[in-house]
């Protein structure tokens, strides 16, 4: 069995990234886009901990780091999720399509 | 107590003689009843606004007697010449260690005498308007204006420092416009404020820009340096003044002539006069206090102040003198035609004042040479009295017959007695008659006109024939001329208010004249020669009772004579009628020239150029924003498309192009 190396985990990294951008452009319901967002954030984390894993195996700081953005994607969740509660109550619906209220 | 406002006392007055507080009381109590007057008169105290401004002006006229008193019998003199005291002084704007506006005040001959002239006059009119004025509705408004005025005019005599002078010479311009827009629905008032105010700013201008000069000349604000160093010839500021030249004029006559351009716009000379016989529609008794008596005369006062400087440039002098003979002159004839009894008043008022410029213009510094300003400060003081007194009466004229027209009045003799009484002793003061008041000052106005320059002179004899004349084609239209035509049911002579003043005025038009003048007020503050000369008195005299006898002759009883008169005068009447059509070529100017050539270009210039940068630039923001405001969809995920898009596009950038 071979050791995965860093290519191997930017590769995964990076296929994350995608797959969150894809869907957080083509999913309708806000709640799925929220999730794409956070597997933007987590793609973000494990380059994080991939280049302090193989580049500087002695430090801490991109460990640290990456324990910041989860604590603010959790924050960021929860504003998230509120801006949807209040949509839903005005809208009774959660789909981006029905708030193009703020346009020209 | 002085320390508590940091006033130092520059010149300690004689023990007993503390006035500092009581002068600064003077011009403060009646800005105490502006203040309150404007401020709770119409509320709380309507029916005795007129008290409480009168009570307190007694106050401050009482304060301003004491303290003429003190200065002419007491203290003022040191070795036999008068001083400059300044009692009262603290630095309100610090420019450089030399230069400061202060705030000041002080006593010399002519800033007492100012004193109790504007403190008197205007107490005359306090009293007298709790009659006329009876029942406006806003009375407190019209004493409180009344306060402001006499606030600032007090301020103004009393300035220690060029720059506080101009600052009262400016509010008295202010409660001028108030009070001629006191009736502010009649459109006509509201013009006449309007043009007193312009006018008189118009001139203003000049005297700023003197101001400027003298004192960059100078080196300083105040009074009595500024004096010091214009007028001793060794003295470098001096020097200086007098060598830089522009236009081939020194910078000294410049600078005086532009100050005197001040004092002409104020005083109504010619060719700056046109505001003063509109102001009469402002309340007779502001007429009076304003127009008449006081205010009017600031531009003399001016020239009075500065005099010593402007002896230094006989050129400045020759255009004082002119510019008051010919006013005077051409005054003296449009009154002789006007019909308003306030008009006629008002072109007497101006003629008078000519006479007061033209003598300072005469005079000389000192000695027996400065009979002319002792002359031009006495007639300015006898012309207060008799000059308030005529409006007064005037007033009480109007108050009557509820019209300022001539050929509404006639035989009103019987009808209003001590008015009739008071206004003839008022005429003949001012015609120059023997014992009353006008008669001295206009005699040694004439004698040093005579020493100095024979054309003035004439010039000055035939206006005051011309004077005695119209005064008394007044006097004759309102008093005798026809049976008097009395509408429906009168009030008589108005109340004892009214009656009071001029029966005052009338014992000091009658009585001034006897004041040794010369011995108090002098061009250098000593006594000089007496100078009566009685054999000189004949020519005035007689040429003053030449023109009494003319109006007698014409206008006693109701004949054609003066019509018949006045048509084989035909042209030259009817120019005289139109005020030699001054009105009419100032419009032209303004409204032909000014707007034409100056007015039009700079009022296409900002439509076109400056508004169209800025309307230009809001338009070209609105097109464009037209165009690109598509892209504001409202759709989230649109716009994170552009917003990948701009960070692919920024990497790409960073990654090939910028390594």
């Amino acid at each position: 069995m071979m050791e995965p190396g860093l290519y191997h985990l930017l590769f995964i990294s990076a296929a994350l990234f995608f797959i969150g951008v894809f869907g957080f452009f083509t999913r309708r319901n806000l709640v799925t886009m929220l999730m794409s967002v956070e597997l933007v954030l987590n793609s973000v984390n494990l380059n994080f901990i991939a280049f302090n894993k193989y580049l500087w195996p002695n430090k801490l700081d991109g460990l640290f780091f990456s324990i910041f953005v989860i604590a603010i994607a959790a924050a960021e969740a929860a504003v998230a999720i509120a801006i949807i509660i209040n949509l839903y109550r005005s809208h009774h619906s959660i789909d981006v399509e029905n708030t193009e209220e703020l346009k020209f | 107590m002085n320390d508590f406002l940091h006033i130092p006392i520059l010149q300690v007055l004689p023990p007993g003689w503390d006035l500092g507080w009581s002068l600064m009381l003077i011009p403060l109590l009646p800005l105490a009843g502006f203040l309150l007057l404007g401020l709770f008169g119409r509320k709380y105290v309507k029916n005795s606004s007129g008290i409480i401004g009168t009570t307190l002006l007694l106050v401050s006229t009482a304060l301003s007697l004491y303290t003429a008193y003190g200065y002419f019998f007491e203290f003022g003199k040191v070795d036999g010449v008068y001083q400059k005291i300044i009692p009262v002084q603290f630095t309100w704007l610090q420019f450089s260690p030399g230069v400061s506006i202060d705030m000041g005040i002080i006593l010399d001959p002519i800033s007492v005498m100012m004193l109790v002239v504007v403190s008197f006059i205007s107490l005359m009119v306090h009293i007298y308007s709790l009659g006329y004025m009876k029942g406006e509705e806003r009375f407190p408004t019209y004493y409180a204006f009344l306060g402001l005025f006499t606030f600032s005019m007090l301020g103004l005599v009393m300035s220690s420092n060029i720059f506080q002078l101009y600052f009262f010479w400016e509010l008295v311009g202010v409660s001028s416009f108030l009070l001629i827009g006191y009736y502010y629905d009649r459109p006509s008032a509201v013009a006449a404020c309007k043009k007193a105010f312009i006018v008189t700013r118009f001139a203003d201008l000049g005297f700023l820009i003197g101001i400027l000069i003298l004192s960059f000349y100078a080196g300083t604000l105040d009074f009595n340096t500024l004096i010091e160093r214009l007028t001793s010839a060794s003295a470098p500021e001096f020097q200086s003044a007098i060598t830089s030249s522009f236009l081939g004029v020194s910078a000294l006559t410049w600078a005086l002539v532009l100050v005197f351009i001040g004092g002409a716009g104020k005083s109504a000379m010619f060719p700056l006069h046109i505001w003063l016989p509109d102001a009469m529609e402002g309340p007779t008794p502001v007429s009076a206090l304003i127009h008449a008596a006081t205010m009017v005369v600031a531009g003399v006062f001016l020239v009075a102040r500065l005099f010593p400087v402007f002896s230094m440039s006989p050129p400045a002098l020759d255009i004082v003198a002119y510019t008051g003979i010919i006013s005077a002159l051409f005054a003296a004839v449009i009154a002789c035609t006007q019909t308003d009894i306030k008009r006629v008043l008002a072109y007497s008022t101006m003629s008078q004042i000519g006479f007061m410029m033209f003598a300072l213009g005469v005079s000389g510094q000192g000695g027996e040479n400065g009979l002319g300003f002792t002359a031009s400060m006495f007639h300015l003081f006898t012309h207060a009295m008799f000059k308030a007194l005529l409006f007064l009466g005037a007033g009480a004229v109007i108050h009557f017959i509820h019209s300022n027209e001539m050929k509404e009045m006639g035989g009103l003799r019987k009808y209003l007695p001590v008015t009739h009484i008071s206004f003839l002793i008022a005429c003949l003061a001012i015609s120059g008659v023997p014992p009353f008041a006008g008669f001295f000052s206009k005699e040694e106005i004439l004698l040093a006109a005579y020493h100095h320059n024979a054309g003035i002179y004439w010039m000055a004899l035939v206006t005051s024939g011309l004077t005695a004349f119209y005064m008394f084609r007044l006097y004759f239209r309102i008093f005798w001329n026809r049976s008097a035509i009395v509408h429906g049911e009168h009030h008589g002579e108005g109340g004892f208010a009214m009656m009071v003043p001029l029966v005052l005025l009338a014992v000091g038009a009658a009585a001034a004249g006897f004041i040794p003048f010369g011995n108090f007020v002098s061009s250098d503050g000593k006594r000089p020669e007496s100078v009566f000369h009685l054999e000189f008195s004949i020519a005035p005299v007689a040429i003053g009772l030449v023109g009494i006898f003319a109006a007698m002759w014409l206008y006693k009883k109701q004949n054609d004579r003066a019509a018949a008169i006045a048509k084989s005068l035909n042209g030259f009447y009817k120019a005289a009628y139109h005020k030699f059509y001054v009105d009419e070529l100032y419009l032209f100017i303004t409204k032909k020239i000014l707007f034409n050539l100056i007015g039009r270009p700079a009022a296409w210039f900002d439509k076109n150029v400056v508004d169209g940068l800025v309307i230009g630039t809001g338009n070209t923001t609105q097109v464009i924003s037209e165009k690109i405001k598509g892209f504001q969809s409202g759709k989230v995920q649109q716009y994170a498309i552009y917003f990948l898009a701009g960070v692919i596009g920024l990497a790409v950038l960073f990654i090939y192009v910028w390594k």
